[in-house]
């Protein structure tokens, strides 16, 4: 199941993306049922690519809320065209998925 | 005899794997999380951990945010500056457990404008900060919260 959600759209030469990812950020602050620490467990970068160039780098703290939401826009791109969407946990796990640009 | 070969085997893979990490290193570090950053308490001694020294308050630097944010754990934060050579720039919010929210790369190519969501434990001042040309340059604005985000 893809975690991000994409909404990319080109326009006069430019894209612009917005996107969501569906992760809860847990900050490690807050604390469970049995009154313990949940630990921490948030995205902590998110890199997009564009035909093998990177447009997009963001490093993500637990401020970020939750389901996190991107927005940013970028030279170049055509309808059609695939964004590559790398990311990786603070608990190490990563993942890579697409999204198409309209 | 049997014993030793086995040890030297197993160091040789052991230092096989430390070269593969090595190779692999310089390009993660290029935009490496920064960790004493995102794990400072105050704002000052993120602002140093990320970018070696406060920031001077620019009217280039363009921030959106709610002059009252009903709830804390959804904050909507836009960035952007008409500043040459933006190399990044970083959202803080100043009284937050750990103040550095983001910091976003700005590669070539890339518009210096993003938007995303943040959390607030209290009202305080969000602060966005631009680095260009080997410069820091500041915005801040205050956003009144009425129910904080952080809480359980």
């Amino acid at each position: 199941m893809a975690l991000f959600r994409v909404k990319a759209k080109a326009r006069k030469g430019s894209t612009d993306v917005k996107m969501m990812a569906k992760h809860e950020m847990e900050t490690g602050q807050r604390k469970g049922k049995d009154g313990n620490l949940i630990p921490a467990k948030f995205l902590d970068t998110v890199t997009v690519s564009h035909a093998g160039k990177v447009v997009f780098e963001a490093n993500l703290g637990t401020a970020v809320s939750k389901n996190p939401y991107l927005a940013f826009s970028f030279e170049g791109g055509a309808k059609g065209e695939t964004l590559d969407i790398a990311w990786t946990e603070n608990t190490g796990a990563s993942g890579a998925e697409s999204g198409d640009i309209k | 005899m049997s014993m030793n070969r086995r040890t030297v085997v197993k160091a040789i893979a052991a230092s096989g794997a430390l070269m593969g990490m090595g190779a692999l290193m310089p390009r993660v570090a290029l935009a490496a999380w920064n960790k004493d950053a995102f794990a400072a308490k105050d704002q000052a001694s993120a602002m140093n951990a990320l970018y070696g020294g406060s920031a001077e308050a620019s009217a280039n630097v363009m921030l959106k945010a709610p002059a009252i944010a009903e709830n804390g754990a959804v904050v909507p934060v836009s960035v952007s500056t008409d500043l040459a050579d933006v190399e990044s720039i970083a959202i803080f919010i100043e009284n937050n457990p750990t103040p550095l929210a983001a910091q976003f790369m700005v590669p070539a190519g890339t518009n210096a404008d993003f938007s995303t969501r943040v959390r607030m434990g209290k009202t305080t001042n969000v602060s966005a900060v631009v680095q260009a040309g080997g410069k820091t340059y500041s915005a801040t604005s205050e956003v009144k919260v009425t129910i904080g985000g952080c809480g359980g």
